[in-house]
């Protein structure tokens, strides 16, 4: 009796642990909401989302520019992050040996653990430099004089291609480990060589499991904030290249709110918020949706 | 028995859990009201190491840093005081000053004509802004007009201002930052923008950063930050420092104000007097550039 109490007392308490969860993310949702919704009805929701102007000290609102310098942001790091941690994954779970594989995993779990902050000097006292360099000594004629800064879409989607770098390479290691021996035993004892077997059975067998670790990279570039700000530029326009400079989403937030005053600036800082709440809802149900059906056909 | 023991611990861990997070949505306390000083004890008027109570300072991030300064220095002196700095800008601390949600409101500009007369201004600190450029940049002096026709956009090219044939590359602050807003107003004027294309960095650090890696770079920054990574060029033919800015030759500076509701008193007061002291003056000195 008492045993049976206490197992129920244990599964309740233990659920409205899991609960807060479920109740902050509708806090927060229903909290910018509320805060952001006068900013939709001012502006009109389509001049929101398509505006190409940001003036918020003449009451001008439109994240076009900041729609499309997150994404562009984000495919660059992708570009860059996906293939170089894809190839990392698939050495330390297949080919790396047992000395390489102590050097590196420490070095990936450190490259996780570095605050963005420092991503982002990183990025302005190494990057910025180069890619300055290089658009003002070869790109120069073609490229808007204003925008030869080094602070570019290419500098914030270099350092976010490094910042992914250990959520794909964990992810995509646990499920290149995941796959069934037998796969690989087959297609050995088939006649194919190591890196036929990767390419052709392991990679395919294991690529829910990899779309997953994709996408969420992509969550965590379309979230970062501190290390964009330092190298991107911040000019709320309409990326030209891959060297103009631009403001993403996250970045408008966290530029104007310490200063924003109450009233319409702040709210249309709260609006941005809630098109990335969007966002993120987006990447993340397309997430799950990619790893049910991991588990369907497991 | 071990197990039920283990047992009792996770339930008790999960509740503790639980209830920790809760606490964290009850509705926060209202800030508390600014309490009006505490009259001193007649008895012992001149002892300010007697002093207690709290000051609420906000407003102006500008004026922020140099008022948890002064906040610190005069708190090891005064065990007894708390002093709370919060930010928000010069609006909302010219705003809390009226309304007094707090004792002290912070502004890193001068008051409009409509606001003047409703708090009690304390020129505390003078602010001056200086353009900056690549050491390596052979301008040296601008005028006004010219700084402005730069930012907006009118003059693109170094060569138009007596410097090399290369692009100006114009990187301005965030916009709400109290010092885009002293920029705007002191060299801009009602009615210009600064350059759609031009590169925002959001602290003074970023922009000093970002202009001494330019050769083409031209910025504004804080008198405070200013050091030998980057060029100050004269405006007007005035040199940037802090002679000239007292002197009132130099045209681009801004006061710090503390603004109070009522003429301050009691502990509100003794803060003040400090800051106002050649001990708190010195602090000012450090960065920023006293008034008396």
């Amino acid at each position: 009796m008492r045993r049976a109490v206490f197992e129920r007392g244990s599964e309740v308490a233990l659920f409205l642990a899991a609960l807060i969860a479920v109740v902050i993310i509708v806090l927060i949702g229903t909290f910018i909401l509320i805060e952001g919704l006068p900013a939709f009805e001012r502006t009109g929701l389509l001049n929101f989302l398509l505006g190409h102007e940001w003036r918020p000290l003449q009451g001008v609102f439109g994240i076009f520019p900041m729609i499309v310098g997150s994404i562009a942001v984000t495919a660059v790091a992708l570009a860059v992050g996906v293939p170089l941690g894809l190839a990392t994954a698939i050495f330390l779970a297949e080919i790396a040996p047992p000395r390489a594989e102590r050097l590196v995993r420490p070095a990936v779990e450190l490259l996780a653990g570095i605050p963005s902050v420092v991503y982002g000097l990183f990025g302005m006292t190494m990057l910025v430099p180069i890619i300055r360099a290089l658009a003002q000594t070869w790109l120069g004629a073609s490229l808007d004089p204003q925008f030869r800064a080094g602070y570019s879409v290419l500098a914030a989607g270099l350092v976010l291609g490094i910042m992914i770098l250990p959520t794909i390479i964990n992810i995509a290691e646990d499920v290149l480990r995941a796959q069934p021996l037998e796969y690989k035993e087959g297609s050995l004892a088939l006649g194919a060589t190591h890196w036929q077997t990767i390419a052709c059975v392991l990679l395919p067998a294991a690529r829910p499991g990899i779309v997953a670790a994709i996408v969420l990279a992509m969550g965590r570039a379309i979230g970062e904030t501190m290390a964009v700000i330092m190298v991107a530029g911040n000019t709320p326009v309409l990326p030209q290249s891959l060297f103009s400079p631009v403001r993403t989403l996250t970045s408008n937030i966290a530029l104007e709110m310490p200063y924003a005053g109450p009233g319409a600036h702040s709210q249309a800082l709260y609006a941005t918020g809630v098109v990335l709440f969007g966002l993120t809802m987006v990447v993340n149900l397309a997430a799950l949706l990619v790893s049910r059906r991991r588990v369907k056909r497991g | 028995m071990g197990i039920q023991r283990m047992r009792w611990l996770t339930v008790l861990l999960a509740v503790a859990l639980v209830l920790g997070l809760l606490a964290g949505c009850a509705p926060k306390k209202p800030a508390e009201p600014a309490k009006p000083a505490e009259p001193q004890q007649p008895a012992q008027p001149q002892q300010p190491q007697g002093l207690s109570g709290s000051i609420q300072i906000a407003g102006s991030t500008s004026v922020q840093p140099l008022s948890e300064e002064l906040a610190k220095a005069f708190m090891t002196k005064n065990p007894g005081v708390t002093i709370n700095v919060a930010g928000g800008g010069s609006g909302a601390g010219i705003k809390a000053a009226q309304n007094g949600t707090a004792d002290i409101g912070a502004s890193s500009r001068a008051l409009k004509p409509e606001e003047k007369g409703t708090v009690v201004e304390h020129q505390i600190a003078i602010d001056g802004i200086a353009v900056v450029v690549h050491p390596s940049n052979k301008v040296d002096g601008l005028t006004l007009a010219q700084v402005k026709d730069i930012f907006t956009g009118k003059i693109t090219n170094w060569k138009q201002v007596g410097g090399k044939d290369a692009p100006i590359t114009v990187f301005r602050r965030e916009d709400g930052s109290g010092t885009l807003g002293a920029f705007t107003e002191l060299v801009l004027g009602e009615g210009a923008k600064i350059t759609d294309k031009a590169l925002q960095q959001n602290s003074n650090g970023a922009m000093r950063t970002a202009v001494a890696g330019d050769p083409n770079a031209i910025g504004f920054l804080s008198f405070g930050y200013l050091n030998n990574e980057v060029k100050a060029v004269k405006i007007e033919g005035v040199e940037a420092n802090v002679d000239n800015v007292k002197a009132g030759k130099y045209k681009l500076s801004r006061p710090f104000l503390y603004l109070t509701q009522k003429q301050p008193e009691g502990v509100v007061k003794a803060y003040i007097d400090f800051v106002l002291s050649p001990e708190g003056q010195q602090i000012v000195g450090k960065e920023y550039i006293t008034v008396k």
